[in-house]
């Protein structure tokens, strides 16, 4: 699957739970999302993300819940139970400290929090499910800068993790708890010092492989993308300011920037031709991609159409307290996006094998043929039980080898 | 191909240069290997081919590096990137892609490769490093030998006719290290690629080479020649040459084969003298699966850890699948193994850093997990494979005087046991300037001034160059000679011949063999080191033991 089709699917489902406060159809959504991650996340590091989205989520609604109780805007209702109120000063009138805690306000906070985490799901829905590498490689050439210091930061995170763990195991061994100012300040330097030496390390593994390589501009060249590159920054600006502002006069609108736009596009075309780089195996954009995207439309738009008819049906009724309404448009709108998790082929498992069990195949047969070999007569002949060694024979490459002698008059070594 | 003019290397605020007046000329298709010391400047020397030095490095080059007739001073390494390979120490710290293959078509993609080449170059590449097995898998699922072929292929795809490695197998199991040093020699014979390459274990590299460049360190003269006879006075060889060297053998044999042929006469004279292990009689069949502790002839002291049905490892898989083991005090005990047997897991878990799935540990009597940090340092002693890790000071002295206050040691004791390991080192250093060798010390004074009964250290023969690891055996036999027990990882068997009384091998998560180092090695085609492959079927380890029985000999006549 491409990745930037499950951005854009997430964008999708992320926009139809902005316009609704609906707990039932937020309900919905979350659940829909969570069962395209469940059916076509990967075992990559960043597939076990959904989760922490989910807990993020959780947590917005405790949260946004408990402000409410103690901050919100003290609004009619049946009273709950009644918070000290704090006498604040004419001046700070709007602020509310404590008081009466109504249904309504805690059901209106858990609400609008709810649709907060369905948003933060489908966004973490769209984490997990898409690979950050690859995103990175659609990235447009002339922004190849941009995704380096991204690439860059990718290898480094997870790495300096682990450095951190290890770092931890490290002070214990030195019997210092890894608590406190000092304890973090014993756990940084190691891990920072580690990740800087590794970045220089990687970027000079990247400019030794190739990385920023240039075709050799024309002056003409350059004189042009950098212009156009300026001159459409300033019009796309005074552009955006024209057409927001309503005083502004109408030929400083949208001519400006639609020239500004265009300027942009020619500099960056022309700055993107120095760039001499090809794509291996690109990500194909195929029907499944349209699919998922449609959908992701689909959910949208539906809650839009609703929306626009039927109001109501999106909020959480609060005067009078009621069950929310069950839109059907929104319902299956939002159901269709189930087909993600049918349609998109299965993600191949890039991370299975994690524990060297599925080591290459030749090196497990090579030893699986030689224990028998080596074990046999270890069991009965003098000196203790020898590791199998790789048998020359079913060492794949050592036919090849002009000189190995260290196998082969090992071998000749009587036991 | 490769060409230094008059090359020198000062690193920015060093007093005196790394290199100085280099003149070298590799010429194409040779296979030539770096030796020298640690920190001699063997990877400033291969950095410079492409100009990683000293643009990446900082620092001043003088002269002139040439390869293919194109100046390094003239364009940056990007633009030698179709002409030149370069693989660092760390290949996990070079992946810039997430699997096996983007991380091979990398350099293609910035090359512009047309995407037809690119798809038949790397079919090419992942059958020449026996990698199709796993193509589509994460980078950092795989293990070390085969990230290091990655690490290789990922620089080959861009078919570039100059190839330089820094310690390519220095992490590997032997085993790993016969692949990839296989995979380097069909290149330098099939496709003829100029192949530059720095190692520190050179019995298993010197018997490919066409040339030997010595970087000598302490600002001498770098020079080049023949293997054989540029070993004849190295400052490094390894230990056939030494045992050619002692023998007087010529020409000097680089491989166990040569050697071999011509020490009829030598196995001879040792045949009439007491070799320390002549397998006089069949000893009984120790170390069988679960046979621990069987080993009758090695005097015993009192076990310092018992670790018995251990079960450990990450998550839901277990590395170690219901290990046995008793570790005896003022014994040094060597744990090998193929990369990922579970040799690290075992010294964490012994450490008492993770609690075992299932099964027991104790290191006199308690188990290390449960003891709190202060009390289970008094116990256990753990150096990392990256011994930097304990290191966080911004000097020597205040990571000395910090130790100190945290064993609860005498003021200076740390110091103290500083010097005694490794003589004096200056004490204003960062930790990090110091050598390999030095900083292992540093961190194993750290560790031992809390006086630990047991000390475990995870590879700790890895960047150490011949000499540093001579005292470093130094160092563990008078550990073991307190009464300490001693317990190393290792891959590196020539350590294990000279230092260790014991031998465990771990394979599948279990005890595989378990008996005195002598017959756990000599008996293994794999873990055999060279004098013993040489001497075979005595049971001769080092060149030390076979030159000082034949002084013994001399002087007995």
């Amino acid at each position: 699957m491409h990745p930037l089709a499950w951005w854009l699917w997430a964008v999708g489902m992320a926009a139809a739970a902005m316009r609704t406060t609906n707990p039932l159809v937020l309900g919905l959504l979350i659940v829909v999302v969570g069962w395209v991650v469940a059916a076509r996340r990967t075992d990559a590091p960043w597939g076990r993300s959904f989760s922490l989205a989910l807990r993020l989520g959780a947590f917005i609604v405790v949260l946004r819940v408990v402000l409410a109780a103690l901050f919100g805007l003290r609004i009619p209702g049946t009273v709950l139970f009644t918070l000290p109120a704090a006498e604040l000063p004419e001046w700070a009138a709007g602020v509310n400290i404590g008081g009466a805690v109504t249904v309504q306000m805690l059901l209106g906070a858990a609400a609008e929090g709810l649709r907060l985490a369905a948003i933060v799901a489908a966004f973490g829905a769209a984490n997990s499910l898409a690979n950050p590498y690859r995103l990175l490689r659609t990235m447009p050439s002339v922004l190849y800068e941009i995704g380096v210091a991204l690439t860059v930061a990718l290898a480094i995170v997870p790495q300096t993790v682990l450095t951190a763990g290890r770092v931890r195991e490290a002070r214990r061994l030195r019997g210092r708890a890894v608590r406190g100012l000092r304890g973090l300040r014993g756990l940084a330097m190691p891990v920072l010092e580690g990740a800087l030496e590794r970045s220089v390390d990687l970027a000079a593994s990247m400019d030794a492989r190739g990385y920023g390589r240039r075709r050799q501009a024309t002056g003409a060249a350059v004189v042009v993308s950098t212009v156009a590159l300026m001159v459409g920054i300033v019009g796309v600006g005074v552009g955006v300011y024209a057409v927001l502002d309503v005083g502004a006069p109408d030929v400083a609108g949208l001519p400006v920037l639609s020239v500004g736009v265009a300027l942009l596009a020619v500099g960056m075309v022309v700055s993107g031709r120095r760039v001499d780089r090809s794509r291996y195996r690109p990500d194909p954009w195929r029907m499944a991609e349209f699919a998922v995207v449609a959908l992701g439309m689909v959910s949208a738009v539906s809650v839009a159409v609703v929306g626009s008819v039927d109001p109501d049906a999106l909020t959480m009724p609060l005067y009078p307290l009621g069950w929310p309404a069950v839109p059907p448009l929104a319902v299956v709108g939002i159901t269709a996006s189930v087909l993600a998790g049918i349609v998109t082929p299965l993600p191949v498992m890039t991370y299975s094998g994690l524990d060297h069990a599925a080591a290459p195949a030749s090196r497990e047969a090579s030893v699986g043929s030689a224990t028998t070999a080596v074990r046999a007569p270890a069991a009965h002949g003098p000196g203790p039980a020898v590791h199998p060694a790789p048998a020359p024979a079913a060492h794949p490459t050592a036919a090849t080898i002009p000189a190995t002698p260290g196998v082969t008059a090992a071998g000749q070594v009587p036991a | 191909m490769i060409r230094f003019d008059n090359v020198s290397v000062t690193y920015s605020g060093a007093s005196s240069p790394v290199l100085s007046g280099v003149d070298l000329v590799i010429g194409e298709g040779e296979m030539c290997l770096v030796v020298g010391p640690s920190g001699s400047g063997k990877s400033t020397l291969l950095r410079a081919v492409n100009g990683l030095v000293p643009r990446f490095s900082g620092g001043r080059l003088d002269g002139r590096v040439t390869v293919n007739g194109r100046s390094t001073a003239d364009e940056p390494p990007r633009q030698f990137a179709d002409l030149i390979g370069y693989v660092g120490q760390d290949p996990a710290a070079g992946f810039v892609t997430d699997t096996v293959e983007d991380e091979l078509a990398y350099v293609m993609e910035n090359l512009g490769t047309d995407p037809q080449v690119m798809r038949r170059r790397v079919e090419d590449v992942l059958d020449l490093l026996s990698l199709h097995d796993v193509r589509r898998r994460a980078l950092t699922t795989l293990s070390g030998g085969q990230q290091q072929r990655v690490a290789i292929g990922s620089v080959l795809t861009a078919s570039p006719r100059v190839l330089v490695l820094d310690e390519p197998t220095s992490a590997l199991d032997p085993a790993a290290a016969e692949d990839v040093l296989a995979a380097l020699a069909r290149l330098v014979h099939d496709i003829g690629v100029t192949v530059l390459v720095a190692e520190h274990r050179l019995e298993r590299v010197v018997q490919f080479a066409d040339r030997v460049v010595v970087v000598p360190g302490d600002g001498r003269q770098v020079r080049s020649g023949a293997p054989a006879d540029v070993l004849r006075d190295a400052p490094v060889a390894p230990p056939v040459v030494e045992l050619g060297r002692l023998e007087g053998w010529d020409p000097l044999p680089l491989s166990v084969r040569d050697a071999r042929r011509m020490a009829g006469p030598l196995r001879e004279r040792l045949q009439l003298l007491t070799a320390p292990g002549i397998l006089t009689e069949p000893t009984p069949a120790v170390g069988a699966v679960g046979a621990v502790g069987a080993v009758g002839a090695v005097a015993r002291g009192t076990a310092v850890a018992e670790v018995s049905g251990l079960v450990a490892g990450y998550g839901s898989h277990a590395v170690l699948d219901g290990l046995d083991l008793v570790v005896y005090a003022g014994e040094v005990t060597a744990v090998m193994g193929r990369n990922g047997a579970g040799k690290s897991t075992l010294l964490a878990q012994l450490a008492g850093l993770r609690a075992p799935l299932r099964g027991s540990i104790r290191v006199q009597g308690d188990d290390p997990h449960r003891l709190d940090g202060r009390e289970a340092r008094c116990r256990v002693g753990f150096v990392p494979q990256d011994p930097s890790l304990l290191l966080y000071h911004q000097t020597v002295a205040a990571e000395c005087a910090a130790a100190d206050v945290e064993a609860a040691a005498a003021q200076g004791d740390t110091a103290r046991l500083l010097t005694r390991l490794v003589g004096p080192v200056d004490p204003h250093l960062h930790p990090r300037d110091l050598s390999e060798g030095q900083r292992l010390a540093l961190a194993l004074a750290v560790v031992l001034v809390a006086g630990p009964g047991l000390v475990l250290l995870d590879e700790p023969t890895r960047g150490l160059d011949y000499g540093a690891k001579e005292s470093l055996g130094a160092v563990l036999a008078g550990l073991a000679a307190e009464g300490r027990a001693v317990v190393l990882a290792t891959h590196d068997v020539e350590v294990v011949a000279s230092v260790a009384d014991r031998a465990v091998v771990l394979a599948d998560g279990e005890v595989v063999a378990d008996g005195p180092a002598r017959d756990v090695v000599t008996h293994s085609p794999v873990f055999a080191p060279q004098v013993a492959k040489v001497l075979a079927p005595q049971a001769w380890l080092t060149v030390d033991e076979v030159a000082g029985a034949l002084v013994d000999a001399e002087v007995a006549r």
